[in-house]
């Protein structure tokens, strides 16, 4: 059935509804304010859990049967055991075994090894993802081989959309690599140490029902408590949790392609020269090869200077572990950590603070922690003339990536994106992005390896950097330099039907994704 | 992308499409997991059946039509009319599915066409005897992936090499790929470089590449005067026969003993001579000694070939170091290097370049001695004094000469300057 569509803010066409629910759409960047009480779980009576504090019991199913799995409900999951992580395809595979329908499962992110799923998805034990889709499963709800509309959400969306009710998790089967028999719980400790567990937080205070899943079982309390035991219903204890060396890399690397090395180099060199940055400066940039290696070089010009940023946002990395060690970096602010050398900061630096996204992100929180970012890194599958950015789909229509802390970051001071003119034959700059996932007024530079573009609105950026020898181009000729190399791309064809709808921050629907035409 | 005949070389010569087939199948260019920008175009001949193509590719949404268009159409240039053509592509620009599919047909059947693409305006560039040769990145010949940004990372030169990175059954459509690459890719002002083949195939390849304005050839294991003669003629047989006046110089790369004995004449060999360079990999082989790092088994040679080149007024280059992750040692290597009097330094990863470069400008210590000793030459000449003193030490005019030409390299560089000596003040004077 049809539902109707309006234009929203942004200039694009989305429904009013999506899965039955009536949806808002884009109003404008800090527009919608909605109003009346966040969302409250059900009053739980401490009498109805056991005295001596023990949750155990014996497996994920009986604990799923205890919180009355059934038909049509939502499972959340957090992602911190990445491309390791054993515990949520087991949820499904119980789910499908028990013969339970259309659960909607709500992960803060998915992998790879989560294309598991995909069976679940077709023997209708599940009917949709709320969350990121990846490679395979992106592909399979790209061609509409979903039964629900999938629903993009940004961390920070996530944790709105749980607050504001949107969605409501009626069990969150939350994966620990040290807990004890009440439920408390962290991300150090054990096999399977992820670092921290920031993203599971929102699912443990908002849950109907939560479940915590442990291969490393410790003795009352465990400290810290990342995940409160008090909020907790059921303690699992399995043989494994994760497959460790996919849970954290052993460590990452700086990219070793000498184009992305450019851009890194490039990109450091804007921040100096534009005074971005300078002694004190707060600073995020992610886990990727490019993004390492400027962080590597922001730490060089940060040591030659002899300045000190104030603190950085993780996901963090061994990089950025070496700038709080060598002391050009005063604090690590820390959601997620993506190799060992993190963990054990996290683990043994008091500088090194664990920090959930439910306070950094969120849309409802008093302030916002990315807003006091000077400079934030980031990526993009394409950007358009309008600045526009698009980190869901490819060029070719395709679901490839969650959306993460993207959109949350765009809020910082000075949002750079360092990245390639064109990706093999792919042109990064287009007329119009496939998707939008955020709006061209928050995005301040794009540096490419054949030039810089500054949004025209940083007028104060375009001064600074007068005079300096930085190759400054607008998009329209670095989209031209692209085309004139690859060629001028085909645009892909797509069906009416809507597969996927795209969240802003503040939970408003920003753009859909629609089915790919295959001939 | 539009692809222009621009003009055709050589023309048909045994022409026969549908005479005999020189094999049933060919293939042509790479795929696999790890190769990016390049394609593999598998191609068989019919008598009937008309044009049928198989396309996988990662951009097939949104390159797929022109794939199949460029196939089609160079296929008909060919006089191609029935063919199966299976194309297995990871994203290859159309000058190098054009180059692959080129090199397929030419298995094939024997054609002396050239499917041209359009040759880049900014590309129409000459360099000068006397420029720059610090860095000069090697590019595999048959590897598009690394060419496309090449001219991105600022070195002095870029080769594009025929002979030994290139596998011998992949010769022939190296040297397609490579003429493509000179007309459609941007180098950014680099110099336009070639290594082409030893012996006849080098001199064939010259054929290829010339008619491409390429500013340098690289001439591999050189030993004598006569090939460099040998070179130059065919060179000149190819440029009267494309009308072209585009200046072609010569870097002939000594890596035997014998050439060693004969570098001086080699460096005289011709006047589009303007550097000789080293391959110690290969003159170590045919001492039949190993190759250190330290290098003193190659010392004697370095220094000859230095004095030669500097006898004949060209620049001495030296040979590339091979481990692309030691940054450090490569910095040592090029103070050397630099000692030594070589004026330059290949490299086989972009990173390399920057520090090579540095290493062989100028660094401030050397500049400011360098004012400092013109200066007291200056000073001297407007008082008449013969004798040139700075401090308590006497300064004599080879000294002064050598100043000189520091600061000439250093105002070149954009690292001083050129009216420096105006802008001191007075009493500093």
């Amino acid at each position: 059935m049809p539902t109707k569509t309006v234009i929203n803010a942004a200039g694009r066409m989305v429904p009013l509804e999506i899965n039955g629910q009536p949806v808002v759409p884009f109003k404008g960047v800090g527009k919608y304010k909605p109003e009346g009480r966040k969302y409250s779980p059900s009053i739980p009576t401490c009498s109805d859990y056991p005295d001596d504090g023990n949750k155990v019991v014996s497996s994920l199913e009986e604990a799923l049967r205890k919180c009355g799995l059934s038909d049509g409900m939502t499972i959340s999951t957090h992602h911190h055991l990445r491309d390791g992580d054993l515990v949520s395809n087991k949820v499904f595979e119980l789910a499908s075994a028990m013969g339970v329908k259309d659960l909607i499962w709500f992960p803060s992110a998915s992998f790879p090894c989560n294309d598991a799923v995909i069976k679940y998805l077709d023997d209708g034990t599940i009917n949709r993802i709320e969350g990121s889709m990846n490679g395979p499963l992106g592909r399979y709800v790209s061609e509409g081989r979903m039964k629900g509309t999938a629903v993009l959400r940004s961390h920070g969306g996530r944790v709105q959309a749980i607050q504001d009710g949107e969605v409501i998790i009626d069990i969150a089967v939350l994966a620990a690599p040290t807990a004890d028999s009440f439920g408390n719980a962290k991300g150090t400790g054990g096999t399977s140490a992820c670092g921290v567990l920031g993203y599971a937080k929102a699912d443990y205070l908002y849950a109907s029902k939560v479940i915590v899943v442990t291969d490393n079982l410790v003795d009352f309390p465990c400290f810290p408590m990342e995940i409160e035991g008090n909020y907790v219903d059921y303690v699992v204890v399995v043989d494994k949790i994760g497959i460790p060396e996919k849970i954290v890399s052993g460590t990452t690397l700086i990219t070793r392609s000498p184009d992305r090395l450019l851009i890194a180099e490039l990109t450091a060199s804007f921040l100096e020269k534009s005074g971005i940055l300078k002694d004190g400066v707060t600073i995020q940039a992610g886990a990727g090869g490019t993004s390492l290696a400027i962080a590597v070089f922001v730490h060089q010009v940060l040591k030659n200077k002899g300045w000190k940023s104030k603190f950085g946002f993780g996901g963090s990395t061994k990089y950025m572990v070496k700038m709080l060690e060598e002391g050009q970096m005063g604090f690590i602010l820390d959601a997620q950590a993506f190799d060992l050398d993190s963990v054990k900061s996290v683990e043994n630096n008091p500088n090194h603070i664990p920090y959930s996204v439910f306070n950094a992100y969120n849309y409802h929180s008093k302030g916002n922690l990315t807003s006091m970012m000077d400079i934030m890194i980031l990526g993009a599958t394409e950007v358009d003339l309008n600045f526009n950015g698009n980190v869901v789909t490819h060029s070719d229509g395709y679901l490839l990536h969650g959306i993460g802390g993207w959109q949350n970051c765009l809020h910082a001071r000075n949002v750079i994106l360092p990245i390639p003119l064109f990706r093999d034959r792919i042109p990064v700059i287009v007329d119009e992005v496939t998707t939008l996932c955020g709006p061209g007024e928050l995005i301040d530079v794009i540096i490419t390896e054949r030039g810089i573009a500054i949004n025209p609105l940083r007028q104060d950026l375009i001064e600074s950097i007068k005079g300096s020898d930085l190759p400054i181009k607008t998009l329209r000729e670095l989209k031209d330099e692209a085309e004139k190399i690859c060629g001028i791309p085909q645009k892909p064809q797509f069906e009416d039907e809507i597969v996927a709808a795209v969240k802003w921050v503040d939970g408003t629907v920003i753009d859909v994704v629609r089915k790919i035409k295959t001939n | 992308m539009r692809f222009m005949f621009e003009k055709i070389i050589r023309f048909v010569s045994h022409y026969q499409p549908y005479g005999k087939m020189k094999k049933p199948v060919a293939v042509a260019g790479n795929s696999g997991p790890k190769v990016r920008s390049d394609c593999e175009i598998v191609l068989e001949i019919r008598s009937e059946g008309g044009i049928i193509i198989e396309l996988i590719s990662k951009v097939k949404v949104l390159y797929g039509e022109s794939i199949k268009n460029l196939i089609a159409e160079v296929l008909d240039f060919f006089g191609v009319k029935h063919a199966v053509v299976k194309i297995n592509d990871s994203g290859a620009l159309p000058f190098v599915i054009a180059a692959r599919m080129e090199s397929a047909v030419k298995q094939l059947i024997s054609i002396d066409l050239e499917y041209l693409p359009g040759f880049l305006q900014e590309n129409s560039y000459s360099t000068t005897r006397d420029r720059f040769r610090f860095s000069r990145l090697y590019l595999p010949g048959n590897t598009p992936g690394l060419m496309i940004n090449a001219g991105l990372h600022s070195a002095d030169g870029i080769i594009l090499d025929l002979e030994d990175s290139v596998a011998p059954e992949k010769k022939d459509e190296a040297r397609i790929l490579v003429r493509n690459a000179l007309r459609q890719i941007n180098f950014y002002g680099a110099e336009r470089m070639v290594r082409i083949n030893q012996g006849e195939r080098g001199l064939e390849d010259l054929h290829s590449v010339i008619p491409q304005n390429v500013n340098l050839v690289l001439l591999p294991k050189c030993e004598s005067a006569d090939y460099i003669k040998q070179v130059e003629e065919e060179i000149a047989g190819i440029k009267k026969k494309f009308n072209s006046k585009n200046q072609v110089f010569l870097m002939p790369i000594i890596e035997s003993a014998l050439g060693i004995e004969n570098s001086y004449m080699i460096a005289r060999g011709s006047e589009n001579v303007v550097a000789i360079a080293i391959g110690l990999e290969d003159y170590t082989t045919d001492l039949g000694v190993s190759r250190t790092i330290e290098g003193s088994e190659s010392f004697y040679a370095r220094t000859r070939l230095v004095v030669a080149a500097k006898a004949a007024g060209i620049q001495p280059i030296d040979s590339v170091f091979s481990d692309v992750a030691d940054m450090e040692a490569l910095k040592q290597t090029v103070v050397i290097s630099k000692s030594l009097g070589f004026e330059g330094m290949g490299c086989i990863h972009p990173r390399q370049i920057a520090v090579i470069k540095q290493g062989f400008a100028p660094d401030g210590t050397e500049i400011e001695k360098s004012k400092k000793i013109i200066l007291a030459f200056e000073k001297a000449k407007l008082k008449g004094l013969g004798v040139v003193a700075l401090g308590s030490k006497m300064i004599d005019p080879p000294v002064v000469a050598r100043a000189q030409k520091n600061i000439d390299l250093a105002v070149r560089l954009n690292l001083l300057s050129s009216g420096w000596i105006n802008e001191i003040p007075p009493d500093e004077k």
